[in-house]
């Protein structure tokens, strides 16, 4: 047999066996996902879906519809700023928990396992769990507020858009519902950094440190200057995932708050469009809005912070 | 004292304050749900801070009004239970049917397009489900897929795969080709010794693969909401649940004891594995 004949057997094999995985890929993600940019550029409701097709007019009424809805360019702001703390919080607190769970004692394996519970359990269940802790009426976290801490009268969470705090005799608004759905996301998320972040660690070789301790390096010093440059393409990687993630998340806040309470983050107001409004052109115009955003960011991240392809193995 | 000894004691201490607040944090609202679970309503509504309940106190009426059918007053869980377990189980038989040849092919073999492949599942990994909620949500009401569990298991299968493939074709590049050439050497065809060399040197990965596609599945919500809201007879356990909670008045009680029989197949499974999951999940994250 030839060699040739060999590697083109090799190809037509690799092709049979990816082909079922591209043909799902292509008809399930793919496909719907250039239909987005049709449909965005077509006045499509609902009920008149079954008859439209390719050959609708074109327009860009839907854009004009979504821009100008009440509310569109808070919501960019709110789902900018819930991203963003969402993705910083997760890092800091999964960093956090790797560090501290990085040098083996008893009960490590029972603690590792602990942290992961937020991630792998379903989302609706975790949500009602904060839900119902966070009550005003009969939640925990009001109740032992008030018995340690004094609170006055009970937080409402989930659902009081604003509240402002006296700090030096400044009045300083505080969005508290928002800054309880970035909390509940940081908790569900950070055990997804803390995974990657443990693994990395523990990969780091223990002379590096050693040689910075033999040095006098003080352990802010030896995490400044030796662990972290070892972590930082993993936290790039990191940051880059959860940004996405978070930038286009749905179920949380939708269980959490349903939007209400200045959490109406860019997926919750996709989904109303859908639902309420029926109204398909306006959702797929502003899930476009949505994608365009996230391509600059991932953009960026692939040009400044991603690991070049020479470097993985 | 001078700075080196003052640093090593404090971070000393604060590794374990950081310690007891996170599994403070991972853990209490786990134990809050399966305390409130079988606590009386009346019990709650009276001692909101109680974070014990007595033995004596203990109810199981909660469990029993969920899971009951909806002929005999419950919330008809159990039924539902059963529509997530088919989805979830189908997801990860298709996933792996599909991703087990594609990620031996992404490993092994030199194929036209390799590359572009491995570029198009990072998109498809990272593509958020909220912009494919719309054409999809679209073209299965044209297809008449829309409230159907075989139209949602063909959408998890798709968000799957690029997870799948990832962690199987790390696995599999470990596995060395020598093995498999000795197979061929023997007159095994390609398919062979797929089948009878390589898939069962990857069984633990497959496992651990199979167990965190089916955790997708289940937890899923956004699909399930979208595709199957109107359909009662044919909702998952955590659309019945988000339902429930928006519906008639239910007591929270009922609805923890609910939160817990989401949750514990998925807490079972994940302890069952955790090992395997983990090192699945992040072997190759040390490289990227």
């Amino acid at each position: 047999m030839k060699k040739g004949s060999l590697r083109q057997q090799e190809n037509r094999a690799g092709l049979a066996m990816i082909s079922p995985t591209l043909l799902v890929v292509l008809a399930v993600v793919v496909l719907p996902m250039l239909w987005t940019l049709v449909l965005a550029f077509q006045r499509i409701r609902l009920i008149n879906v079954r008859e439209t097709g390719l050959f609708e007019r074109y327009t860009l009424q839907n854009f004009v519809t979504v821009f100008g809805s009440p509310g569109f360019w808070s919501s960019v702001a709110t789902t900018l700023v819930y991203a963003i703390g969402g993705t910083v919080l997760s890092l800091v607190l999964g960093l956090a928990a790797a560090l501290a769970l990085r040098k083996p004692f008893r009960g490590r394996g029972f603690l590792r396992g602990a942290m992961l519970l937020p991630y792998v359990a379903p989302v609706v269940a975790v949500a009602f769990v904060w839900e119902v802790m966070l009550s005003p009426q009969y939640g925990v976290v009001n109740e032992w507020g008030a018995r340690l801490f004094g609170w006055d009268r009970p937080i409402a969470f989930l659902t009081q858009r604003e509240a402002t705090i006296s700090l030096l005799g400044m009045d300083i608004p505080i969005p508290v519902a928002l800054l309880t759905v970035i909390v509940f996301e940081g908790w569900r998320y950070f055990p997804f950094a803390f995974l990657f972040l443990l693994a990395r660690l523990q990969a780091i070789p223990g002379e590096l440190e050693e040689a910075a301790r033999v040095d006098g390096a003080t352990p802010t010093q030896r995490f400044r200057h030796v662990v972290l440059p070892q972590l930082a393409g993993v936290i790039a990687l990191l940051a880059m995932l959860r940004f996405v993630m978070n930038f286009t998340k749905f179920d949380d806040v939708y269980l959490l708050t349903g939007g209400g309470a200045g959490t109406d983050v860019a997926s919750v107001r996709v989904y109303d469009f859908i639902t309420a409004r029926f109204d398909v052109g306006a959702a797929s115009a502003q899930a476009l809005a949505l994608a365009a955003v996230l391509l600059v960011f991932l953009a960026v991240y692939l040009k400044f912070f991603a690991p070049k392809p020479e470097d993985k193995a | 004292m001078n700075r080196d000894t003052f640093e090593t004691r404090l971070f000393r201490v604060l590794r374990w304050v950081v310690l007891a607040g996170l599994a403070l944090a991972t853990l209490f609202p786990f134990y809050y749900m399966v305390v409130l679970s079988i606590r009386p309503i009346e019990d709650l509504l009276r001692d909101p801070g109680a974070l014990w309940v007595s033995v004596s106190q203990w109810t199981t009426s909660t469990y029993e009004e969920v899971l009951s059918s909806e002929d005999s007053g419950g919330q008809g869980m159990l039924g539902l239970l059963v529509n997530s377990a088919l989805v979830s189980l189908g997801t990860v038989v298709l996933t792996l049917l599909v991703s087990i040849p594609g990620s031996y092919a992404v490993a092994r073999l030199r194929f036209f397009g390799h590359r572009q492949v491995h570029f198009l599942f990072l998109a498809v990994y990272l593509f958020p489900a909220i912009l494919l909620a719309v054409p999809l949500f679209v073209l299965f009401t044209k297809l008449g897929l829309r409230d159907s569990l075989v139209g949602l298991t063909v959408v998890y299968v798709a968000q799957t795969i690029p997870v799948s493939i990832y962690m199987l074709r790390n696995y599999l590049s470990t596995i060395p080709e020598s093995v498999e050439e000795a197979a061929a050497i023997d007159g095994c065809t390609r398919g062979q010794v797929l089948r009878r060399v390589t898939v069962p040197l990857a069984a633990p990965a497959i496992m651990a693969n199979a167990l965190y596609v089916f955790m997708i599945a289940w937890n899923e919500f956004l699909f399930a909401l979208l595709f199957l809201v109107a359909d009662r007879e044919k909702w998952t356990v955590s659309l019945g649940l988000a339902q429930l909670s928006g519906g008639i008045e239910v007591p929270k009680t009922v609805l923890m004891a609910g939160s817990v029989v989401l949750t514990i197949p998925i807490v079972l499974l994940f302890y069952a594995a955790e090992r395997m999951l983990t090192e699945g999940l992040t072997s190759g994250a040390d490289k990227g």
